[in-house]
């Protein structure tokens, strides 16, 4: 069994720098009351924060070369803004566009969307289905006389899309312009990354390349990345419960005193050093491409077990306040729940795992 | 300053000196404790040359190429990594100088005498008396779980000296010489069928006050080095990819494909991972630590390989089948060596029981974690201003 040479698992003092500046920008502008209000409106994307992050701090060009007008950094750079936009639940599509849609459009070679995208004025949205695995199967559209027709559903992050990167069954992606095509919100478990139906109509398709080796890359990436969210919201989640447990009184004792409350925490703490350590080696296999496969199947395998289990303790341990619309804890559950299905389950990805280090079915 | 070059020159005039092919093993490691290669973040004179610790790999690396002898620091391990840290900070010069060599070359084996039957967790509630007798100290009682008790010249031991104080103040730290009358080694045979520890009975030893370690009363601080120590010990070791009991399993899995069901492959698949992301946590902490940030993680892994060598090991026999239900040999045996990973799946899942109890129960491994890195409150004391001949028991 191939090992890589050891994986660099720490953070840099300039990803902690980059950690330091997120973090500061989403204290100061993405609120859990705020989140909770905009899941509620019309205008369920914070925009104003996207802007931030991705023109004024240049977030979304991370993984696109500097020759093609981004950053030229390293999916561990992208790995650090998700831990943080994961403590914030924020509703932004930085996953979406600046990572899985990203990865698409790099796999089919150069093109002027990777600018646009880099430079924040483009957001653009992988249209495969958000529940669909690395590798796994996916819809597409029919392609006739040059333009496309179908219907596409649980496309995350399409509602706040300019651009839409649409398999046809032609076996190419094209890029379809979203007011070309038909984008429906779908009523979603996690209002703050929500999924669209999207319905092409004769719609007009610009061809980028094939559409297998770009949606697998893009899914890997995507995956791979998800756990850092994961890692975000697991330890956000951590972090509050064990602050709740040591403010909150109850039989004239501090609740986080009980020694049954206290090695549940313990045991959550556990699940999350466990998690950090697979969502930076994933984060590091797809930066130097070694081990790939391995290191995103692991953490995926992993990182949803812990993120949910994380969320139900302490949605739990928060008692009755941790059941209410107006308790940020909700938003964190249903994001959890929502990446345990996202880029493959935990399940798909041990089966992915079984072929990749030789453990075979019966 | 001693950089690795100095220390590549010095490693080479040992083994230009004393040629490992012409040297008898023991000379040769006496020769190297005392050229300070020994451990070289020690003091000149006691086996080092107060080098930065990270540069031993320098002098081992070295070594090693030259097909030196070691000093098979699995078996002295007790030695090695809890008494020498404990005699290097509290020894007296006569001590470190009498100690330190031996024990490092092998030729003097250490146990210790910490655990009893009354005080397992609650180890500060130990009962073994040791009494003052003109310069000597009168130590009476049983001690417990010691490995190579059978095999040792030392022991470092910890015994009340104070019945009338709370139970944390009236410890002192002695070293015990295990060949003195009055000691007495029995093996306690476990649930595998084999004995890797014994009980040790103690009964009116007398120990110099000379052999004392650090001050009367003060022997609760001084084992915390002692067993702080222990734990750096724990899973400071780097792991390749299926190291360990998850290894033996894939291996039966992948020979053996008439074992194969549904069920185990999805459980083998969730152990799999569940060891790939410890193994992952712990090359995080030890890049932490050579950073020299050193992370709270250490209090956990040991929680962790408890938990999965024993659910690994539980799985295996039962994949097994048929053959899962045979056991290699109950015979009674004292192997000088403990392999976890060692015999069949049988052996592992028992042996593995007891990952969750020694050095630390899980149970209280979870406080430490929930206390210590978490700050949550400590539980309910009610025994810290009872003097210890009034506690219950």
């Amino acid at each position: 069994m191939s090992d890589r040479p050891e994986p660099a698992l720490l953070h840099s003092e300039d990803e902690e720098a980059l950690r330091a500046a997120v973090r500061d920008l989403l204290t100061d502008h993405c609120d859990p009351a705020g989140v909770i209000a905009r899941s509620e409106s019309a205008a369920v994307h914070d925009v104003p924060l996207w802007k931030t992050l991705s023109e004024a701090m240049g977030l979304a060009g991370l993984l696109v070369p500097e020759a093609l007008g981004g950053q030229g950094a390293s999916h561990r750079e992208a790995a650090v803004v998700l831990e943080e936009l994961g403590r914030a639940v924020a509703p932004v599509p930085y996953l979406t566009s600046a990572v899985v849609a990203t990865e698409a459009l790099l796999a089919c070679g150069t093109d002027d969307l990777l600018g646009d995208l880099a430079s924040a004025t483009t957001v653009a949205a992988l249209a495969v289905g958000l529940h669909v695995a690395p590798g796994g199967a996916f819809a597409s559209v029919r392609c006739e006389e040059g333009t496309l027709h179908g219907e596409l559903t649980g496309i995350a992050d399409a509602s706040a899309a300019d651009v839409l990167l649409v398999p046809a069954d032609d076996g190419a992606l094209y890029a379809v312009r979203a007011a070309d095509a038909t984008v429906v919100p779908q009523v979603s478990l996690d209002a703050t990354r929500p999924v669209a139906r999207v319905t092409l109509d004769g719609a007009p398709g610009r061809r980028l390349g094939d559409a297998a080796p770009a949606v697998r890359r893009a899914l890997r990436a995507g995956a791979g990345l998800l756990a850092s969210e994961q890692l975000g919201l697991a330890d956000w989640l951590l972090t509050e419960t064990v602050r709740h447990l040591k403010e909150r009184r109850q039989f004239n004792r501090q609740l986080g005193g009980f020694q049954a409350l206290k090695h549940r925490l313990a045991r959550l703490w556990l699940e999350v050093a466990g998690l950090r350590a697979a969502a930076r080696n994933a984060a590091d296999a797809l930066a130097t491409g070694a081990d790939t496969d391995v290191a995103v199947a692991v953490a995926q395998a992993h990182a949803a077990q812990v993120a949910v289990h994380a969320a139900e303790e302490a949605l739990q341990l928060h008692g009755g306040i941790g059941m209410t619309w107006e308790h940020p804890v909700h938003l964190y559950l249903k994001r959890a729940k929502a990446d345990s299905i996202a880029y493959g389950t935990a399940g798909s990805h041990r089966t992915s795992l079984a072929a990749l280090v030789d453990l075979p079915a019966p | 300053m001693t950089d690795a070059a100095e220390l590549r020159r010095r490693t080479q005039e040992l083994l230009a000196a004393f040629p490992p092919s012409g040297t008898d093993r023991l000379d040769f490691l006496r020769a190297r404790f005392d050229a300070g290669l020994a451990w070289v973040h020690y003091p000149e004179g006691l086996g080092g040359l107060a080098a930065p610790r990270a540069l031993q790999a320098v002098v081992d690396a070295e070594l090693e190429a030259a097909g030196a002898p070691g000093n098979d620091p699995r078996r002295i391990g007790i030695g090695l990594g809890m008494a020498a840290p404990t005699i290097l900070q509290y020894g007296t010069d006569e001590q470190k100088r009498r100690l330190l060599r031996p024990l490092w070359t092998g030729e003097e084996v250490w146990c210790q005498l910490f655990s009893e039957p009354g005080a397992g967790s609650d180890l500060a509630a130990l009962g073994t008396r040791a009494v003052r007798d003109g310069e000597d100290w009168v130590v009476s009682g049983q001690k417990v779980w010691t490995s190579s008790a059978h095999l040792a010249r030392w022991a470092i031991l910890i015994a009340r000296t104070d019945p009338d104080v709370p139970k944390h103040r009236g410890i002192t730290y002695f070293v015990c010489d295990m060949t003195d009358p009055g000691v007495e080694v029995r093996p306690l045979r476990q649930i595998t069928g084999e004995a890797e520890f014994n009980e040790v009975f103690l009964t009116d030893v007398r120990i110099p006050d000379s052999r004392r370690l650090g001050a009367v009363g003060d022997g609760w601080r001084v084992a915390q080095t002692t067993l702080n120590n222990e734990r750096v010990a724990i899973g400071g070791t780097p792991v390749p990819r299926e190291g360990g009991m998850i290894g033996k399993v894939a291996a039966t899995w992948r020979e053996r494909p008439g074992l194969r069901t549904h069920d185990t492959h999805q459980r083998l698949l969730g152990l799999w991972v569940e060891a790939e992301v410890a193994r992952l946590t712990g090359v995080r902490l030890r890049q932490q630590l050579a950073a020299g940030q050193p992370g709270p993680e250490g209090a956990g892994m040991k929680l962790t390989f408890a938990r999965l060598n024993q659910e690994i090991s539980g799985l295996e026999v039962e994949l097994l089948g048929e053959e899962g239900l045979l056991y290699d040999d109950w015979t009674m045996r004292r192997p000088e060596l403990v392999d976890f990973t060692g015999r069949d799946a049988g052996y592992r899942y028992l042996r593995s029981k007891g990952n969750s109890i020694e050095g630390g129960t899980s149970e209280v491994l979870l406080n430490i974690v929930a206390e210590r890195v978490l700050g949550l409150p400590a539980e309910p004391r009610t025994d810290k201003d009872v003097a210890w001949k009034d506690l219950a028991r």
